[in-house]
């Protein structure tokens, strides 16, 4: 691993998850640690992310999961703002690893998919929505091709297992090693 | 003891022979700008004046000067005159000067460097015979190093010749020609074949064309002399469909070699056989890399194969096979001739003989030449080229094609062989030679050679398949001013990385343009990146 | 002209190993349990050398070499795992994720993929090169298997086996470069081919999700290699 994955730490560290342009299963994995979530918040704070009620991103985080891919404007200035307030951040799962089942859309003209879901979709109008919703990017990305990435954490999701190791590790400034707990699409 | 054959060949081009020839280059370069035209207006001015027993109006190949095209020469058995940029309105008035003054305004000076500094061997015949008749080729001595060697030499001892000439193989890697024929020579292979290399794919290069243009004799000579001394009985030369004119002459010089008994069996009535044959490539560059063309002569799909085996040991038909490119093969008929030794003496140390390059890009005299190996650049560029047009600076020199590198401005008075271009990151390649004034963006000369191997790639290996693609983005997102800040240790990555693994030659010379210009001229690359704005790729709003 | 084969002694990875001189690097590091990872190599098929993972370093050679094309020779020393080739593999198989449309977790053959295994094992994490996102469509006219482009590494091991074991040679390799696909007949829909015997030998020597049978689904794919070295060895000894 690249030495700033073990990077110093501040004492307590702070650590922030994020939900991109995916499924959520990565943080359903994260959750499925069960009982060893109490291990977890005894060794570090969540002070942002979707499991914590936090509007807004702290000035500094020591650690940063990403899940997703980067799909829209949102996305982008997100994860650019998390970059800069994190010590380490993590591709967290396919979808912001490698662009996983999102960037399925990007083989196919985003006109031909605004055709497909939103005049097909008459519940809601049939109108393709344009106020109050973020802009797609005409490409789907994963994270380490908009900000740069300290640790690439695979699957789809990672297993509770792969993601409580290699976030002990890091926590515990060891260098981790996901490849041998998981993989692309595991 | 001449042959037979050769006499009453001889004797058919004495009896055209007239006191004053009007020769007309009619290669591909000249005939693109009207070459033809001129020679007809040439032809029905001396019908008209009815003066055909006094002059001849012949249609020669590559004069060489390809800027100034059409070019005709007016000579008897003293003078020659050399016009420039002649049209059919001139032939009268060229025609009218035979055996008065010349007209001064047409006329190409020829005590200049251009022409001066070559030393002419594998061109020698070129723009002087008419490329369509035997008897011409014959008339300046040609077939007689094929007689002498089938007549007078063993195989062994013409093998000898062409080791002792230092001769390397001018496709482009410079592989000793000797060696690789001992090699053909001492398979125990009851079938052997010898083949020719003719599927010159460089952008820019165009040596190989005029020479099978301007005197196809003298390479079909060579093939014979090679399958002599290998012990083959059939050739093949593989020459790109594109190229029509050579094609055709090609033909024909097979017929009249035939017909002549210069090729088939019984060869000037000895024991020796040899047929000639010619397969034509359908437009696939990497049917130039000798195992793909192979496969391509047997009509299977042209893609490389890992070597070893060489073909020397198992090529065409699983047979050893000699392959050599249109060049080698015009030289062999000289080395036998004068003698190896005699070859050896131009030249360097380690590069013998002559190299043909294809002069092109910012330069004031483009076209053919041939000069001697260790001639400095500078010459070649500045003297023998004129240097840049307006006047500008040469920023660089780019030689082997896509293979090839960019040769720095500081480096131009290095000596031309292969090991000096191999030490500045270029390689000889197979002769096309671009100069480039200050104008040239090298990232964008990198990107284009890049395009060109991507394109070209076959796609077999996947570093060549993958990789060209790959190294062309980040080159075009850093024109675009959109690459991103590891984008270039990424390229750096790349290019070692397929220079290393791909399957053939090809592909690992493909990353070659990167590496040199990214020596030489790395601010440009930083340049680039220093003005790249990774920007969010925004989709258009509200697509409906 | 038959000698009979000796037996050389050679080093792989400072490992003292012996072999038959007419054995390759990667059958004797393979007999020897020394990892080299391979995609379109295949016992039981030519050898093709082109996905470029073998490469390993031979003492006497400044170039790379293939191991599963390179012969052995007495006193050979092999390198298999130094950081260059280390590296190299990784791009390579970065490259070859990059190509095509590879989403491993809705793959049928998720699980069971030679090139999902090899990145894991290889140390690919992620793919540092941008995706290419071709617009791949798939052939499903055949009545039995289907062919997915979106995950063709161009092994081109269907394309041997139906020529060289079935005899049929439906499969081969259509285009250049980075735009090659294989197809069957002359692009024929594979339903529609004439020289398709439906043996399925392509579905199972597949290494990834590329051809596989109709009604799998993601992950569900399970590849019947056992056949090839069989087969072989049946039609050899018949001989």
């Amino acid at each position: 691993m690249t030495s700033a994955t073990t990077a110093g730490l501040t004492q307590r560290p702070r650590l922030a998850t994020v939900w991109l342009d995916g499924c959520s299963g990565c943080h359903m994995s994260l959750l499925d640690l069960d009982a060893r979530l109490f291990e977890l918040v005894s060794l570090c704070d969540v002070v942002y992310g979707p499991l914590v009620d936090t509007k807004r991103v702290p000035e500094e985080i020591d650690l940063t999961l990403v899940e997703g891919a980067v799909s829209s404007d949102h996305d982008w200035h997100l994860v650019i703002e998390l970059r800069a307030r994190s010590k380490l951040l993590v591709a967290f799962g396919d979808c912001a690893v490698t662009g996983n089942v999102p960037s399925m859309r990007n083989v196919v003209p985003l006109s031909a998919i605004y055709q497909r879901v939103f005049p097909a979709a008459a519940a809601i109008g049939g109108d393709c929505p344009t106020v109050g919703v973020p802009r797609l990017l005409d490409r789907v990305l994963p994270v380490h091709q908009v900000v740069s990435v300290d640790l690439f954490l695979p699957g789809c999701p990672p297993a509770a297992e792969a993601i409580y190791q290699v976030l002990l590790d890091v926590l515990a400034q060891r260098a981790p090693e996901p490849l041998k707990l998981t993989r692309f699409g595991a | 003891m001449p042959s037979d054959e050769l006499v009453a060949l001889k004797t058919k081009a004495e009896q055209r022979n007239r006191a004053n020839r009007i020769c007309v280059c009619t290669a591909a370069s000249c005939q693109s700008v009207g070459a033809d035209r001129v020679h007809k207006a040439f032809e029905a001015e001396v019908n008209k004046s009815q003066r055909e027993e006094q002059v001849e109006v012949r249609a020669v190949g590559c004069m060489g000067l390809c800027s100034a095209g059409p070019l005709v020469r007016i000579e008897n058995d003293e003078t020659a005159v050399l016009y420039r940029n002649v049209t059919e309105q001139d032939a009268s008035a060229l025609a009218q000067s035979i055996g008065r003054a010349p007209v001064e305004r047409l006329i190409c000076p020829t005590d200049v460097p251009f022409f001066t500094r070559q030393h002419k061997i594998v061109l020698a015949n070129c723009g002087q015979i008419h490329p369509e008749r035997i008897e011409d080729y014959v008339a300046v001595g040609g077939y007689e190093a094929l007689y002498r060697a089938i007549t007078e030499m063993t195989p062994g001892e013409v093998l000898a010749d062409v080791k002792a000439s230092g001769l390397r193989g001018r496709g482009g890697a410079g592989y000793p020609t000797g060696l690789k024929w001992q090699t053909v020579a001492k398979s125990p292979d009851p079938v052997k074949y010898v083949v020719c290399n003719a599927d010159e794919g460089d952008p820019g290069a165009f040596m190989d064309r005029s020479v099978l243009e301007s005197d196809p004799h003298r390479v079909l000579e060579g093939m014979a002399i090679a399958a002599y001394a290998v012990g083959a009985n059939l050739g093949y030369v593989y020459v790109r469909a594109e190229y029509p004119l050579a094609i055709s002459r090609l033909r024909l010089a097979i017929r009249q070699a035939k017909a002549a008994n210069l090729l088939g069996q019984n060869v000037a009535g000895t024991r020796f056989e040899f047929s000639v044959d010619i397969r034509l490539g359908a437009g696939a560059f990497v049917c130039g890399e000798e195992t793909a063309l192979l496969l391509s002569i047997e009509g299977r799909r042209g893609q490389p194969r890992p070597r070893p085996p060489y073909p020397a040991e198992r090529g065409l038909f699983g047979r050893a096979t000699l392959i050599n490119n249109v060049e080698t093969y015009a030289n062999i008929a000289t080395i036998v001739d004068r003698g190896g030794a005699s070859y050896a003496s131009i030249g360097t140390e380690r590069s013998k003989g002559t190299k043909v390059f294809a002069l092109a890009g910012q330069v004031k005299n483009t076209g053919l030449i041939e000069v001697p190996m260790g001639i400095s650049l500078r010459e070649i560029v500045e003297d023998m080229g004129g240097g840049v047009p307006a006047g500008g600076r040469i920023k660089a020199v780019q030689t082997g094609g896509p293979s090839g590198g960019c040769i720095p401005n500081e480096h131009l008075d290095m000596p031309v062989d292969y090991d000096s271009l191999q030490q500045v990151g270029s390689i000889m390649g197979s002769g096309g030679m671009i100069v480039m004034d200050e104008s040239s963006n090298m990232v964008e000369v990198a990107r284009y050679f890049m395009e060109f191997s991507m394109s070209e790639s076959c796609g077999k290996c996947v570093p060549c398949r993958v990789g060209t693609y790959q190294m062309h983005q980040i080159l075009s997102r850093m024109l675009s001013g959109c690459a991103g800040p590891g984008d270039l240790s990424m390229l750096e990555e790349l290019t070692r990385a397929v220079g290393e693994t791909s399957l053939c030659g090809l592909g690992q010379s493909a990353p070659n343009p990167i590496k040199s210009t990214l020596r030489y001229y790395r601010s440009e690359y930083e340049e680039a990146l220093r003005k790249s704005r990774p920007s969010m790729p925004l989709a258009e709003e509200g697509v409906r | 002209m038959t000698s009979p084969t000796r037996v050389v002694t050679l080093r792989i990875d400072d490992r003292e190993v012996s072999a038959r001189e007419d054995e390759t690097i990667l059958q004797v590091a393979r007999d020897n349990e020394i990892f080299i990872p391979t995609l379109c190599c295949l016992e039981g098929l030519s050898t093709w050398g082109a996905c470029r993972l073998c490469l390993v370093e031979v003492s006497g050679s400044n170039k790379l070499l293939a191991a599963c094309a390179t012969r052995v020779a007495q006193d050979l020393e092999v390198k298999t795992n130094t950081p260059r080739i280390l590296a190299y593999r990784r791009t390579i198989l970065e490259l070859l994720f990059s190509e095509r449309n590879h989403v491993c977790s809705v793959c049928v053959a998720n699980g069971e993929c030679e090139l999902q295994n090899l990145a894991q094992r290889c140390g690919v994490d992620h793919i540092r090169v941008s995706y290419r996102y071709p617009e791949l469509s798939l052939d499903l006219s055949n009545d039995l298997f289907r062919l997915d482009p979106n995950r063709c590494i161009l092994c081109t091991r269907c394309v041997r086996v139906c020529d060289e074991i079935e005899g049929a040679h439906t499969w081969d390799v259509m285009g250049r470069g980075i735009d090659c696909q294989v197809i069957t007949d002359l692009k024929a829909p594979w339903g529609e081919s004439k020289s398709c015997t439906s043996c399925g030998k392509c579905v199972h020597v597949c290494p990834t999700g590329a051809l596989s049978q109709r009604g799998t689904a993601i992950a569900e794919v399970h590849h019947h290699r056992d056949f090839l070295p069989y087969l072989t060895q049946m039609r050899g000894e018949r001989d």
